[in-house]
């Protein structure tokens, strides 16, 4: 196996982590690139959140090694702690103060100068639009408003390595697509972000690479493009009105497609290009087979969690 | 990397962060105050007439006298109540996992908490003592009496305040942290502080006689009353000593655990979120 050249920001060798009989991390290799975008996607239980506490030192792993900023999370903790930055699924904002005096403990916390502080808080309200709601207490802030403090106070110290734990998940679509803009500033100031998600959308909007974990195990890893290449997502189905067109049909494409006679539809691989759908249309128009109708299926990372998440549970079921 | 060289400077950050809060929203300082007031007024005006005799052997005015110690130590204990519930809010919220992935220095977290519990509840004997003035106290103990009681009652607190953090670290509700220390607000009752202990039931009377209460009552009320404390001073701050060193180690031993590798309902919670 090749060793990455560039610069890692995160480097994590066969992880391990079991919480009594529950295995919950199987084995983890990944690397992190500097200055990128990692997107750790996986349904609820797979064990995304226990690896962003391992990193984030929150949690020991039971076995493995992982390095963040180069530095061992295990060996040097606080070493890992000056480098990162860390917005939970939970809000992790002091109730009781305003957003002023939230961001002002922070600053004290990253031990900053008086003056950077001051300026680092006015830079990080205007940024992030906080200005109505700085004296108010965040307690009576909405979910959206909350998570934008949150992350406001995880910038404070301007660390180079990001976590963000389900940075959206129950934000309305607007206050989504929010965060992800400041995601995508962070990431063009050189900040590495390692972004963890179960919406489809969210990393392949945003992720430079994205690894799939499903039951403690990376079952699948590599750009948005490269998933979707992985599994055989795009395909043309067309219906016929009666079983007798499904049938001529079928013959046309024999031994190529695959009919339901439930649905009266005919599955045909193919990219959805308007070459091959021509193609597709004269091959019926020439053995005088209509189709009553004709929907096109392109693939998307919904296919490859699907077709990753559901085969590891398919091999784990034949094992067990 | 060290986060040693932080130490003060951290501590003093989350100990202005508590006192905000406790100033802020006072409902928690208020009951610590209001309770051992609302007890001083009930036995002074309503049962001291009936309990005065058996307690002090005098009339009633002196029934005050007698009573302000027992209500002063009540007063250390609701002090625990409220740090217990403090605690157990910020291990709730977000914001202490935030410090966790912070490189600041450890202990502070648990330093400024015991700093400002400590000053909630010496403010607050200090507003009792200033009832029962109001309602006719009239202690009669020298100023080295005085500051020998401050002291006492501040070993008291100091102890109580470590066992009521280890309360809140470890609580898994917040009803839970409330009311884990309530029992201590009753001992205060089961001692001398109400009325003397041999006027008690046999059994009770053994319990009350030899339970943390009973020595810091008397030696405080020796000292503002300026009687003879005895023995009873060595073992009070024996018992305050115990008590500090079993609920610092409790306290850092639950501050320090990965929560969520108790294999108990957190790490459920995490597996499931995860």
């Amino acid at each position: 196996m090749a060793i990455p050249t560039p610069p890692l920001a995160i480097s994590v060798a066969q992880l391990r982590k079991s919480f009594g009989e529950q295995v919950v991390l199987d084995g983890i290799n990944l690397f992190v690139e500097e200055g990128t975008i990692f997107s750790l996607l996986g349904p609820n239980g797979a064990g995304k959140t226990t690896v962003v506490k391992i990193l984030s030192t929150l949690l020991a792993p039971d076995d493995g090694v992982a390095t963040v900023g180069g530095h061992d999370v295990v060996r040097e903790p606080d070493a890992v702690r000056g480098a990162i930055g860390v917005t939970g699924q939970f809000s992790a904002v002091d109730p009781f103060l305003n957003a002023e005096e939230n961001l002002r403990l922070m600053a004290r916390l990253w031990h900053l100068s008086r003056a950077d502080g001051r300026r680092r808080v006015a830079e990080l309200r205007e940024q992030f639009d906080l200005g109505d709601t700085f004296a108010k207490p965040a307690l009576t802030y909405s979910g959206g408003m909350r998570r934008k403090l949150d992350l406001a106070m995880t910038l404070v110290g301007s660390p180079r390595i990001i976590f963000l734990d389900e940075p959206t998940t129950g934000l309305d679509p607007r206050s989504r697509r929010t965060m992800w803009q400041i995601v995508r500033d962070l990431v063009a100031g050189g900040v590495t972000v390692f972004l963890t998600t179960q919406y489809l959308e969210e990393a392949d909007q945003l992720a430079d690479r994205i690894a799939v974990l499903d039951k403690g195990r990376l079952v699948a890893e590599g750009t948005a493009e490269e998933l979707k290449r992985l599994v055989p997502g795009g395909h043309i189905v067309l219906r016929f009105a009666t079983v007798a067109d499904l049938d001529r049909a079928a013959r046309v494409f024999a031994g190529e497609g695959t009919r339901d006679d439930d649905e009266l539809t005919l599955q045909i691989p193919g990219d959805g290009s308007v070459q091959a759908l021509q193609a597709l249309l004269g091959r019926l128009n020439s053995a005088s087979v209509t189709a009553q109708s004709l929907s096109i299926h392109t693939p998307d990372l919904d296919d490859v969690f699907l077709a990753f998440t559901d085969q590891a549970r398919l091999e784990r079921m034949v094992r067990g | 990397m060290s986060t040693l060289p932080y130490a003060v400077s951290d501590s003093v950050t989350l100990l202005g962060r508590n006192l905000k809060h406790i100033l802020r929203y006072p409902t928690t300082a208020v009951a610590v105050v209001g309770i051992p007031v609302i007890f001083l007024l009930l036995f002074v005006y309503v049962f001291g007439g009936a309990l005065g005799v058996a307690a002090s052997g005098a009339a009633h005015g002196n029934y005050v006298n007698y009573v302000v110690p027992g209500l002063v130590a009540m007063t250390t204990a609701t002090g625990a109540v409220g740090t217990s519930t403090s605690v157990s809010v910020d291990m709730t919220e977000g914001i202490v996992t935030r410090f966790r992935t912070m490189a600041i220095f450890r202990p502070a977290f648990l330093i400024a908490r015991v700093v400002a519990s400590m000053l909630q509840t010496l403010v607050s004997i200090a507003l009792v003592i200033g009832v029962a003035l109001l309602m006719g106290f009239r202690p009669t103990g020298s100023a080295a009496g005085w500051l020998g009681a401050i002291g006492i009652l501040a070993l008291i607190s100091f102890a109580l305040t470590w066992l009521a953090v280890a309360f809140g670290l470890t609580a898994k509700t917040l009803d839970a942290a409330s009311n884990a220390p309530f029992p201590l607000i009753l001992l205060p009752m089961i001692g001398s502080g109400i009325v003397p202990t041999d006027s008690m039931a046999p059994g009770v009377r053994q319990f009350a006689e030899y339970q943390p209460f009973t020595p810091v009552i008397e030696t405080v009320r020796g000292l503002l009353m300026d009687t003879p404390v005895g023995s009873n001073w060595i073992i009070a701050v024996g018992w305050c000593l115990v008590i500090t060193v079993a609920g610092y180690l409790w306290s850092v031993r639950a501050f320090n655990r990965d929560r969520a590798s108790q294999g108990g309902g957190m790490a459920q919670v995490g597996a499931a979120a995860g």
